[in-house]
């Protein structure tokens, strides 16, 4: 019988066996082992995780490869890694080393300002950011097997993950009430293609899983972005940015567990120590917010 | 009504929930050991097996799962799953470790070697209609394990080209390395039904 990788089935259903999951930033291969051992369902191996790329300033890229192969044989659980906006030479390589999933993320400054991947073209997985239903229809429509908010990574401020949630799953929403002939308008005014949108609007959710991400800092702040309707969760900075990363990485993973169960929650929460300095969004000048990069 | 439960730790539970429903049978999601009371059968889920093993020691799920088996109630564990069923997987990490198979994790290696294929599974006939009969069934491999030894009243039930054992049953244990949960095919879900005697 013969045997066919790299399917649309097989990219789609590695992002189903990550829900309900917390995905982690990480480093470091000894940064990796500790979120293995606090739950993490994923790692997303990295240089830096993205508030030091803020702090850092300059051109962000790929990963050193030979970072992420250490992290890669550092752990048994999925590693995700990051490339460039429009780099697809960066996913190729990312591709060719083996990782699970890439992140055609903007948390590294872009390489080309109209156009993603063509993440068609590949058998690895990509997952990608979006602030809108919109936009997440482009990433799908393009080959994104996976979505996640933006969000405003390296923040720990979680009002921008909210603000995308509540941006996807309210059109959805609004999707679902409309008759088949509005469909077509509510297509063009999205700017998503119209098949992804009959679609949406009969499944009543996006045809991939759905993580929050970008600012996550809290059991707290994980649970409700799972209430909200989030398939899982990233965190990036919020860990090991925090005073107690390995305590405060168990805590996320059970909050994103027991979502519905506030005392489990409030157990979890307790001495936790510091959580990163959050990072007020209107501080951020206009030029350093990483979500509008992309459309 | 058969009341049947998943574990809802972490992985792709709500794909076998909304199965078994269309399937006419009650299914909840269990996340902690009250949960577990009064069930006909439990599914451990794809999903993390790591992440998944640590949380059920972590809610005293563990004991309680081990006594259903024992029990004799039926428990189905699909690639995670199957791999906290197994009794060996050569490395240490928290299972429930009840069925006499060895397993390999990642054993095709990472996610660009996942990949699907038909298997010819005889022993889904007796669930099958007329038109399923002798049908492949469709079955998903995502960084999948697969069944290295199995012990003595362990019946293996699909193999690959190869002969690499990817689907077994030891009485009132079930284990896939495969997704049944993810094909349109509901003939394993059916099979899992059945074995409540």
């Amino acid at each position: 019988m013969a045997i066919e990788k790299g399917t649309w089935k097989v990219k789609v259903g590695l992002a189903q066996m990550l829900k309900g999951g917390v995905i982690m930033d990480v480093v470091t291969p000894e940064q990796a082992r500790i979120a293995e051992d606090a739950g993490a369902c994923a790692v997303m191996a990295l240089e830096r995780v993205p508030a030091d790329i803020r702090a850092h300033g300059g051109v962000a890229r790929m990963s050193d490869p030979e970072l992420i192969l250490r992290i890669m044989d550092a752990v048994s659980i999925p590693v995700m890694a990051k490339c460039r906006i429009g780099h697809f030479v960066e996913a190729q390589v990312l591709e060719a080393l083996g990782v699970d999933y890439i992140d055609e993320s903007e948390v590294l400054t872009p390489a080309d300002e109209e156009h993603h991947i063509d993440k068609h073209q590949f058998k690895v997985p990509f997952v990608c950011g979006c602030r809108n239903l919109g936009e997440a229809l482009r990433r799908i429509g393009e080959g994104a097997a996976m979505i996640r908010t933006k969000g405003e990574a390296g923040t720990g401020n979680v009002v921008e993950a909210v603000r995308h949630a509540r941006a996807v799953l309210g059109a959805i929403r609004r999707l679902q009430s409309m008759a088949p002939e509005e469909l077509m308008a509510a297509a063009k005014e999205m700017g998503a293609p119209y098949e992804l949108v009959v679609e949406v609007a009969k499944l009543g959710r996006l045809p991939v899983v759905n993580f929050a991400a970008g600012g996550i800092a809290t059991p707290a702040d994980a649970a409700m972005m799972m209430q909200l309707g989030m398939d899982g969760v990233f965190v990036g900075s919020g860990i090991f940015k925090s005073e107690n990363p390995a305590r405060r990485a168990k805590a996320i993973v059970q909050a994103v567990t027991y979502y519905n169960e506030p005392k489990i929650i409030a157990e979890v929460s307790k001495g936790l120590g510091e959580p990163m300095r959050g990072l007020e969004i209107a501080v951020i000048p206009e030029a350093e917010r990483l979500a509008v990069r992309g459309w | 009504m058969p009341r049947y439960g998943v574990l809802a730790l972490q992985g792709d539970f709500i794909e076998h929930v909304q199965a078994l429903r269309s399937l006419g049978v009650e299914a909840i999601e269990v996340r902690l050991p009250e949960q577990l009371q009064g069930l006909d059968g439990l599914i451990i889920p794809g999903g993390e097996s790591t992440t998944i093993g640590k949380l059920a020691v972590a809610y005293n799920l563990v004991d309680p799962i081990r006594r259903m088996a024992n029990e004799g109630i039926p428990i189905w564990g699909t690639c995670a799953g199957m791999i906290l069923l197994a009794k060996d997987v050569g490395q240490i990490q928290p299972l429930i470790g009840v069925m006499d198979i060895t397993v390999k994790r990642n054993a095709f290696g990472r996610q660009v070697d996942s990949f699907e294929t038909d298997l010819l599974i005889p022993a889904l006939d007796a669930v099958s209609t007329a038109e399923e009969r002798g049908k492949p069934f469709r079955a998903i491999f995502i960084r999948a394990p697969y069944i290295q030894k199995v012990g003595p009243g362990v019946e293996e039930l699909a193999h690959l080209a190869d002969g690499t054992v990817v689907a077994a049953r030891q009485g009132n244990l079930l284990a896939t390395a495969f997704h049944p949960e993810l094909a349109d095919d509901t003939r394993f879900h059916r099979y899992f039904l059945k074995m409540r005697s």
